[in-house]
């Protein structure tokens, strides 16, 4: 089943002579537990597709169904609250508050829904014990190393019943063992159910992915076939035994 | 991969028999080079000949001798792992002079051919990027020998797009006559030192 649903969609800025295509055409569907990568160059429209993906902005023309519900002609209010209960956004720097500790920082989007504070705490710390971060729960965001902001990042992200997980270049500035700490932990969150949409330059966190779309110029031009093995490719005997 | 130096590295450890060697040796590459097993045997042979190992049994075969590093042996593995592989020389790359050669045809889209071997690349890291997924099972050698692959093949994702990108920038200035933006802020940049 699909959480996430782009059908034809299109952002155009501007207007007249200015009038810029951010997007053109999209169709892209994001299955339960699978994770899907956008790759592409600056400017080719990736940041635009994930906004409208979380329904922060709205397309021009087209549709963005989420669990099922179209978003587009969806009121204020509606959207809001689809935001804060079904989809997690992690972005590049983080965007932890600095005055709440790691565990404030998880529980609050849980808080901003209504949950009681003491529930929404049992289930912050709950995602943080999954994510192998109970002993951070009570550091500050200054506290804690880029890796672990991160992860905190995360696991606010995906905490309660969260099943949409949208990033942004989500290890933009980590080196590449954190880079990796932080695409394992969004394939365990999509093997726990969540469909996760990651946007990146970085060939390395795509290839995380289960499938990978090129966008080229607002247009999705290409995607890698999941179920292909390229040839050439030397097979580990024990990955394969089948094959051996 | 030099199977004479890693024998050596194998034997610097202690004292070994042939098939023992021959097992760690497998192990120890992480099973991502494939191997010809007759080559560990030819190999142990020569090492005897050239004095960098020495073994006790003269008529068992290589499988059950127990074989042992000389002295001579412990210089040369030294001597190798301090010496740094020739990577003066660009190898001959094939993507490289296929890119070159489909920028030059005026009928061919050099911007699909980029594509398609992104595509193929990408793919590629997909799959060895899939072979470390599961931690629990992961060999040390094995995802160093992963991680390698996956940077080799990161870089040519990265020359991929650099490409790409330069061809682009060539053909706007070679369409706006060489008056394009890009020179231009290069020059105002520079009127800022």
């Amino acid at each position: 089943m699909s959480i996430l649903e782009l059908v034809n969609v299109s952002k155009v800025y501007g207007e007249g002579a200015t009038e810029v295509d951010a997007i053109s055409h999209i169709d892209l569907a994001v299955e339960r537990g699978s994770l899907v990568a956008i790759m592409g160059p600056s400017g080719s429209g990736k940041s635009t597709l994930l906004t409208i993906a979380g329904s922060l902005e709205m397309p021009t023309t087209g549709d963005v169904i989420i669990n099922g519900k179209n978003v587009v002609g969806m009121s204020r209010d509606d959207k809001a609250r689809l935001r804060r209960r079904t989809i997690g956004y992690v972005f590049q720097d983080f965007n932890l508050l600095a005055g709440l500790t790691a565990v404030e920082n998880v529980s609050l989007p849980l808080e901003l829904d209504g949950i009681a504070m003491k529930k929404a705490r049992t289930q912050g710390l709950s995602v943080l014990e999954e994510l192998g971060l109970l002993d951070r729960a009570e550091r500050f965001p200054d506290e804690l190393s880029g890796g672990e902001r991160q992860r905190v990042a995360i696991a606010r992200a995906i905490v309660g019943e969260r099943s949409l997980l949208l990033a942004d270049e989500p290890s933009g500035a980590l080196d590449s063992a954190n880079g990796e700490a932080v695409m394992r932990m969004i394939l365990s969150a999509c093997h726990g159910g969540v469909a996760a949409l990651v946007v990146t330059h970085d060939a390395k966190l795509a290839s995380w992915a289960d499938r990978v779309v090129f966008l080229r110029d607002g247009k999705a031009v290409d995607e890698t076939l999941p179920h292909e093995t390229p040839e050439g490719i030397l097979v580990h005997e024990a990955a394969h035994p089948s094959e051996s | 991969m030099s199977i004479r130096h890693s024998l050596l590295a194998l034997l610097s450890e202690g004292p070994k028999y042939g098939f023992q060697l021959r097992q760690e040796f497998e192990a120890s590459t992480g099973d991502v080079w494939p191997l010809n097993v007759g080559q560990v045997y030819t190999t142990l042979d020569r090492l005897e000949r050239d004095g960098l190992a020495e073994s006790d049994g003269v008529d068992a075969d290589e499988r059950q001798k127990n074989f042992r590093i000389t002295q001579k042996g412990e210089e040369e593995l030294s001597r190798w792992l301090r010496t740094p592989p020739d990577l003066a020389q660009p190898p001959r790359d094939e993507l490289v002079i296929k890119i070159l050669v489909a920028s030059g045809l005026p009928d061919v889209d050099v911007y699909d051919i980029i594509q398609v071997h992104r595509r193929y690349v990408v793919q590629l890291m997909q799959q060895w990027t899939h072979l470390k997924e599961d931690e629990s099972h992961l060999d040390l050698a094995f995802a160093l020998a992963i991680d390698a692959e996956l940077f080799r093949l990161d870089s040519v994702v990265r020359w991929l797009d650099a490409a790409d990108g330069r061809l682009r920038r060539a053909a706007h200035e070679a369409s706006t006559g060489g008056d394009a933006e890009y020179p231009r802020i290069r020059l105002r940049m520079g009127a800022h030192r």
